[in-house]
């Protein structure tokens, strides 16, 4: 479905990505691990369009997407989250999901009707007239999560899932993530939580200072020495 | 491929219906519809009780710079572009009147039109490079572009150069040549009718995809951008709709003062002041503009009749103090003080 090759991205002198290649199949969860700095919001960056590949392409269903704008590519049905997230603060819940929907519809009501759908979905519907700047992380994360799946993607790239929320509101955000997998979704997740991870992704890439170290199923990664000595460390050996 | 399953499932659930059953903004309570019909009723009536040219006259230039702050209200309140340069826009309008009717007799509703097409182009030339700067840059280019038309004005001698251009009387064709010399009451009427009708886009623009979009760029425009917007394209449809409303406050201005030239109609500090009304009222609001207009223009009037109006900035000084207050204490501006003493009303 998605074909990341040869992608590189230097800023200055550092190098975010070098010449990382790996594909996404229909239906699949692949999970993206490394340490702060490994380069995994640049490859977000890269893929959406928010930033332009020094070398290397992004091809999705076939068609390359190098040099659309973001929007665009939102359009061919990618969406992504943020790690900082980003609501928009001064208006309220539905409205944030409504962005998502209007590409699909100028009915107001319509899009407000599908937003809120959304909102059941990712049960956030009792805020939906609170100002989204009024809610908490776990809210938030759920709120992108729901603004995002309004544009109707059929592949999803969800920037750290579980960080920042409280130990409670984990499960239920996992449990969201199965069901948007139920649905027929293709995800690409980041996440620091190696059980979060291991428990959701069906293979999982490696990632390290900008070079993909490994990639394999969950258990090959956590069995893999560059990636124990990398990120794991030993208490996972 | 299609799209998801449950994207199009309604699922039956009763709290979703309860929901969608709602509607999407309250619509105005009768107190409201009242407090309108009154307002309405006293504006219409109000120069017919008050017959004094001056007493008419206060009205009709707030008229003219509540349209221009209501296009400034557009483009940042609601848009977040931050300009400091509309005055741009209204000196087009301005000088599009004057010149085709003083050089080639063509009636200045006509001019007021052809004003509107190139106010709308240069917003376009200048939204086209300015957009891809973030921020403050935007700003401050806007600043930058504003000082090069007056400049630009001061110096195209076609165009009457600094002493600008003195329109030609015309006694016989009031409606067509837009001179009125015997009542200011076409002014008064034809100015409350521009500004009802720049209200009632803004009205639709609120309840829009567009004004969806606009709020979206201004809070986030990569979230925005992420979900499928194309926010260059919606800046652009924002400063264009700013650039219109200014445009025609700016030839209103013009048939109503038959004089003008670069110094009155392109300076800085008239792209400050529809800022500072703004803001006085409440950025992003559809009354701001109007409340903000009609506190700050007869204040600066009667600051200017006590302290003389010899080019000091005392009328300014008084302006920047009401702002720091009004910032202070009501940050959304007086539109706050209004939704709070109407607020209280409605529960008493």
């Amino acid at each position: 479905m998605l074909e990341v090759t040869n992608l590189t991205k230097h800023f200055g002198g550092l190098v975010a990505n070098d010449d990382i290649s790996f594909g996404v199949a229909e239906g699949e969860i692949l999970g993206l691990i490394g340490p702060n700095g490994a380069g995994k919001s640049t490859l977000f960056d890269l893929i959406t369009g928010f930033q332009a590949p020094d070398e290397g392409g992004v091809r999705f269903e076939g068609r390359s997407l190098l040099g659309l704008r973001p929007d665009q590519i939102n359009r061919l049905g990618i969406v992504r989250t943020f790690q900082k997230l980003k609501p928009f603060e001064k208006m309220t819940v539905e409205e944030n999901v409504m962005v998502g929907v209007m590409q699909h519809t100028a009915n107001m009501s319509k899009a407000r009707d599908h937003a809120l759908t959304m909102l059941s979905f990712v049960g956030l519907l009792e805020k939906r007239r609170a100002h989204a700047g009024t809610l908490s992380t776990g809210q938030r994360k759920r709120l992108e999560l729901a603004r995002a799946m309004a544009t109707r993607p059929r592949l999803l790239l969800l920037d750290e899932v579980t960080g920042g929320v409280d130990q409670r509101s984990i499960p239920g955000l996992i449990a969201l993530i199965e069901r948007l997998r139920g649905v027929g979704v293709t995800l690409i997740v980041i996440e620091h939580n190696m059980q979060v991870l291991m428990s959701l992704a069906d293979r999982v890439v490696a990632l390290h200072l900008g070079a993909m170290i490994a990639q394999g199923t969950p258990a090959q990664i956590q069995a893999d020495p560059r990636v124990i000595e990398s990120y794991l460390g030993t208490a996972y050996a | 491929m299609a799209a998801p399953g449950f994207l199009s499932e309604t699922p039956d659930d009763p709290e979703l219906a309860a929901a969608r059953a709602e509607p999407l903004r309250a619509p105005p309570s009768r107190g409201q519809w009242i407090l309108g019909a009154v307002i309405g009723v006293c504006l219409l009536a109000y120069p017919l009780v008050f017959d004094q040219p001056y007493q008419q006259h206060v009205l009709i230039m707030i008229f003219i710079y509540a349209l221009m702050a209501q296009g400034w209200n557009v483009l940042a309140g609601y848009c977040g572009q931050i300009s400091l340069g509309q005055a741009v826009f209204f000196g087009i309008g301005a000088y599009s009147a004057a010149f085709l009717f003083s050089n080639f007799q063509i009636s200045p509703w006509l001019g007021m039109a052809v004003g509107v097409v190139v106010s709308m182009v240069v917003a376009l030339l200048i939204g086209i490079p300015t957009f891809r700067l973030k921020g403050h840059y935007f700003a401050i280019a806007t600043l930058v572009i504003g000082e090069i038309a007056q400049t630009v004005f001061i110096n195209w001698e076609y165009v009457g150069g600094a002493t600008g251009i003195w329109i030609p009387i015309e006694w016989d064709a009031p409606w067509f040549a837009f001179q009125f010399h015997d009542s200011k009451l076409p002014y008064y009427y034809i100015g409350l009718g521009f500004l009802a009708l720049a209200c009632l886009c803004v009205y639709w623009l609120e309840r829009s995809r567009t004004g969806l979009y606009f709020r979206a760029i201004r809070e986030e425009p990569e979230a925005a951008s992420s979900l499928g917007t194309d926010v260059t394209r919606y800046k652009l449809i924002a400063i264009m709709v700013s650039a219109a409303f200014t445009s025609v406050a700016g030839s209103l201005f013009t048939q109503y003062i038959l004089v003008i030239d670069p110094e009155t109609v392109f300076p800085l500090i008239l792209s400050i002041l529809v800022v500072l009304m703004t803001m006085m009222g409440g950025v992003g609001t559809l009354w701001g503009p109007i409340i903000g207009t009609a506190v700050l223009f007869p204040l600066s009037e009667m600051t200017r009749i006590y302290f003389g109006g010899s080019g000091g900035a005392e009328d300014l000084m008084i302006y920047g103090a009401l702002i720091l207050l009004i910032s202070v204490f009501y940050p959304r501006g007086l539109i706050g003080l209004v939704h709070k003493v109407m607020g209280r009303g409605s529960h008493a």
